[in-house]
């Protein structure tokens, strides 16, 4: 176990440091120079010298990188030049949000993904099976923002059941929170739902053909007994794997969904950095939302591995 | 698989046989096409000018005049719509262009050259794939500047990386061939080795990928022409029109559902069609992912 953690711990540092070098390079994508947008009218020689002087910009690129690592290894992002507060700080304020957002959602399509999926299979070309795939295939192809749109003008402006946007948080009122999380979760799952129902239903269907099924059947164990038993969990097992990666994509999600139900997360933050022009932001983000991937990435092989007998060997 | 020569008459007809007989393929294919005539013949077939607007029909609903209404300055969303398929079908083909022709060049490179190129050039991709490809599009989006031309290279940069994995596997594979051999034995060129044995036996899965990749830079486009990072308003675009939509959801619904719709008919369409051709390309694909 420890020779496998530290195995894909060896390739997940200088993958880290890569993205960490990419992040920084966005930064010099930027057209024009920085110094002299910071300067203002005057373009004062000496307040630029003195600019370029503080935010080491007179330094070769490599340095300015080895500067820049060095600040992040410390926890230092840099600061908002919007909101004038630490990076870091905002980045931690608006995870939990984002987190809750992709956790239901991840909820909520592992239920429809592994349930539909299942179903698909045992009713192997049946209408159901049919159906199922055609759903998963609308799934895959809907935009999520188009989604929460179409949900917004049902559940929000002609039932008036849900609120259309905003968010309150769990601690305040645990019920309000539901209610305005519940939408924005099952759009930003849809994607993921739909992708693990067409996983689940192919594992099944593998694992339906295995002998210890046929034995399992022919020994007179109920038909039921046996898929939720024996094949679906053997069939499961990738899948899990697959939803902690999938998690990713969910965060991507984020981005969108809380910009169309005005959601205070993660997405948001980044959206409106790239607006305010609040590049330190931006980069917080991305290499946040790296770390957290890799880090999914890592558990999922760590979970695979715990559970799939043959990689121990 | 052969080398050089491609398929007999017998055989082509028999993939075609096989085309027309794939369902998906077929749907997926028409669909797809009649959006590309669409894009092409928008001038005539736009009943208006998508651009002008009209101050004496603001927001109205959808009529003979504006079988699909009108927007929040009056102009027409059926010729707004038909007008964005331009967008989304060349943000989809360029930006998936852009990652072809960078990913086959790296995953050729990768997969055939080999140590230690290829495990840089791995690692390189890994990184790329560490960052959820929106949050990267975004983020180069937000660096180059909001406009189409930088979406689509930020779209295109993004796909690269699923073109390099895909281009290299193959090559690995392809390059162990017994023909290969042979045409080593026989004295070919690395250039000549890649392009007339390797590359041509080894385009089928990117062709595929390619096909699916479209439908997601589309998606990618319409999110951030949505976002305002796209195509920039008054031009039109899905995802632009979406975004002005979100303000008049219980004035005009009409102005958020077909844009949408035709993003999701287009989107399903190039599914339809590169599922169809996985089947065509790419059986053994299709067994595992159908049974």
């Amino acid at each position: 176990m420890l020779k496998f953690l530290f195995g894909r711990l060896a390739i997940m540092v200088p993958t880290l440091l890569l993205v960490t070098v990419i992040v920084f390079l966005l930064q010099n994508l930027l057209p024009g120079d920085p110094v002299i947008a910071m300067a203002g009218e005057n373009r004062d020689p000496a307040v630029i010298a003195h600019l370029r002087a503080k935010y080491h910009l007179d330094e070769p690129l490599p340095v300015q990188y080895g500067i820049w690592l060095g600040g992040v290894l410390q926890g230092d992002f840099g600061q908002s030049l919007h909101i004038e507060r630490p990076v870091l700080e905002l980045a931690l304020e608006k995870l939990p949000v984002t987190l809750q957002l992709a956790g239901m959602a991840m909820v909520i399509a592992l239920v429809i993904g592994i349930t539909a999926g299942t179903l698909a299979a045992v009713k192997h070309n049946t209408w159901i099976d049919y159906a199922v795939r055609i759903a998963g295939l609308c799934g895959l192809s809907t935009p999520n923002f188009w989604l929460g749109i179409l949900l917004i003008l049902l559940f929000s402006v002609e039932l008036g059941w849900l609120p259309a946007s905003g968010y309150v948080s769990p601690t305040e009122d645990l019920w309000a929170n539901l209610k305005a999380m519940i939408m924005p979760a099952f759009v930003l799952g849809n994607a993921v739902a739909a992708i693990l129902m067409r996983h689940t239903r192919s594992a099944v269907l593998q694992e339906m053909r295995e002998d210890y099924v046929r034995t399992a059947i022919a020994k007179g164990l109920p038909r039921r007994k046996v898929i939720v038993r024996h094949v679906l969990y053997n069939a499961l097992v990738p899948i899990i794997t697959l939803a902690a990666l999938e998690f990713g994509l969910l965060l991507s999600g984020a981005i969108l969904t809380e910009q169309v139900f005005t959601i205070p997360g993660f997405g948001k933050l980044i959206v409106d950095a790239v607006f305010n022009r609040d590049y330190a932001v931006v980069q917080g983000v991305v290499l946040c939302t790296a770390t957290i991937y890799m880090v999914l990435n890592l558990a999922a092989d760590l979970a695979y591995f715990m559970v799939n007998p043959r990689m121990r060997r | 698989m052969t080398s050089m020569a491609g398929p007999g008459p017998l055989a082509r007809r028999q993939m075609l046989r096989r085309a027309f007989a794939n369902r998906e393929l077929v749907i997926g294919g028409t669909i797809v096409l009649l959006f590309v005539l669409v894009a092409c013949l928008a001038p005539l077939l736009a009943p208006y000018d998508p651009l002008q607007a009209n101050f004496l029909t603001i927001r109205k609903a959808p009529s003979w005049s504006h079988p699909l209404g009108t927007d929040e300055v009056g102009r027409d969303v059926l010729s707004r719509v038909i007008y964005g398929a331009r967008t989304s079908l060349l943000a989809g083909v360029v930006s998936v262009s852009i990652a072809v022709a960078i990913g086959v060049l790296f995953g050729l490179a990768a997969g055939y050259v080999g140590g230690i190129f290829d495990l840089l050039a791995m690692r390189l991709i890994d990184a790329m794939l560490a960052i959820p490809s929106l949050v990267l599009a975004i983020a180069l989006a937000a660096f180059l500047g909001p406009n189409l031309t930088n979406a689509m290279i930020a779209i295109g940069i993004t796909a690269t990386p699923a073109f390099v994995r895909v281009t290299r596997a193959q090559v690995m594979a392809v390059k162990i061939e017994t023909y290969v051999e042979g045409a080593i034995s026989v004295g070919d060129t690395h250039l000549q080795l890649l392009t007339r044995h390797i590359l041509p036996n080894a385009i089928n899965p990117i062709i595929v990928q390619a096909t699916l990749a479209i439908s997601t830079a589309i998606i990618a486009e319409a999110s951030l022409s949505f976002l305002g990072l796209g195509q920039q308003p008054p031009a039109p675009s899905w995802g632009s029109m979406l975004n002005a939509a979100r303000g008049f959801l219980s004035q005009a619904p009409w102005m958020a559902i077909w844009p949408g719709a035709a993003i999701f008919i287009v989107v399903i369409s190039f599914n339809l069609l590169g599922d169809g051709l996985r089947d065509l390309l790419d059986p053994r694909e299709t067994f595992s992912e159908r049974s």
